[in-house]
């Protein structure tokens, strides 16, 4: 084909408009998140005490940390779906230097003998589990939003989804899980939110190409 | 870009146009750099004109559009070159430097995108080969296969986005 009749054609095209990628992510992240919410409601739901132990440091602190990273992986994915856009990826430090920071505290606060019962805390299995499984909707709502953009780097674009995705899973299950103690966190949840990290990288390598 | 973002066709036609040279020179110099011939420069361009048109909606209005353009030309120039078994890396400044040099020869694909157009259902086979090949307009198109100008345009947006999927999984 020539490429002058293919210009011809694309020029014809030109009413064609595809929706920005943030607001395709707002819409698409929407029902991911309802179907999320559901599901922590059909199988774990609040913890009993949830009332008592927001008034906790510890347990505010747990949605601090996660909403800080969803805060700070969102907007990156979705900068990182554009070409020649510079994407700041030092802001998804906030929330692990939040973390760390609170980590050391406990370290001081909680004498040694606490330390592992607080890092082994009562159920982290379930912890490693539910936090994947409450990232799913969120991860596919997202990868197939971001489908839509033009990610140079599609794995670390992946990725940066799959970390927003399992912030939110691990938002959804801290007001589930009766272990707050930072070092529990610095843990299990950390390992849990890699883990969808790393599934939102193999997915990005396949679906995020254009 | 911002004329043909408020609906300017024309405009968004030179653009195109004006951009093609500029295309072909980053790819050759791409292709040039790891000493791989030049025969497949064409298809580069037209797989770049297609990801900028189909991908138009990420370039940021506030920002300058030659970086935007620069990273998708230099993805398609590094996807046609891995495809060829060779790991590059090029300079992210690349399309910066390139001054569109006026070249009127070679601008055929040697990819048979008529083969490519095969693969797209009938309807949507006919709308793009009668405005890219033929050059006719939608109204024309549309009278001429008895369709809607909205079903034209519809099935036109649609082959576009197909034949730029066949194009990649061809290069993957």
């Amino acid at each position: 084909m020539r490429t002058d009749a293919l210009i011809h054609a694309l020029a014809a095209d030109n009413a064609s408009r595809a929706q920005p990628v943030g607001r395709r992510v707002r819409w698409m992240l929407l029902p991911g998140l309802v179907v999320a919410v559901l599901l922590f409601l059909a199988i774990l739901g609040p913890r009993p005490d949830v009332a008592a132990a927001a008034e906790t440091v510890r347990f505010l602190l747990k949605f601090v940390v996660t909403l800080a990273l969803a805060a700070a992986a969102l907007p990156l994915a979705v900068r990182l779906s554009a070409p020649g856009t510079r994407a700041p990826l030092a802001a998804l430090l906030i929330a692990p230097a939040i973390l760390l920071l609170a980590v050391a505290v406990e370290l001081i606060v909680l004498p040694p003998s606490r330390w592992m019962p607080s890092l082994v805390g009562h159920n982290w299995l379930v912890c490693i589990l539910c936090i994947p499984l409450l990232s799913m909707a969120p991860l596919a709502a997202l990868l197939l939003a971001l489908r839509s953009g033009a990610p140079t780097a599609p794995v670390l674009t992946g990725a940066v989804a799959g970390m927003a995705a399992g912030a939110i899973g691990a938002t959804l299950y801290a007001a589930h899980c009766p272990d707050d103690s930072p070092l529990f966190i610095a843990t299990w949840y950390v390992i849990a939110v890699l883990a969808v990290t790393a599934l939102g990288a193999a997915a990005g390598s396949r679906l995020l190409k254009w | 870009m911002r004329a043909a973002n408020r609906g300017d066709e024309a405009a968004y036609r030179t653009l195109l146009s004006d951009l093609a040279p500029a295309l072909r020179a980053m790819a050759r110099r791409g292709f040039a750099r790891v000493g791989a011939s030049g025969g497949d420069v064409e298809d580069v361009v037209q797989e770049t004109l297609l990801a900028i048109h189909l991908k138009r909606h990420t370039w940021d209005e506030s920002l300058p559009i030659g970086p935007w353009i620069g990273a998708i030309a230099r993805n398609k120039v590094i996807d046609s070159l891995r495809q060829r078994g060779r790991r590059i890396e090029l300079p992210l400044d690349d399309f910066v430097e390139v001054l569109p040099a006026a070249e009127a020869e070679e601008t055929v694909s040697r990819r048979d995108v008529d083969r490519l157009l095969e693969g797209l259902g009938a309807r949507q086979r006919e709308v793009v080969r009668a405005v890219s090949v033929e050059g006719a307009s939608i109204r024309e198109t549309g009278a001429r296969l008895n369709m809607s100008e909205g079903a034209v345009r519809v099935a036109l947006h649609r082959g576009l986005s197909a034949l730029a999927a066949m194009m990649r999984k061809g290069s993957s």
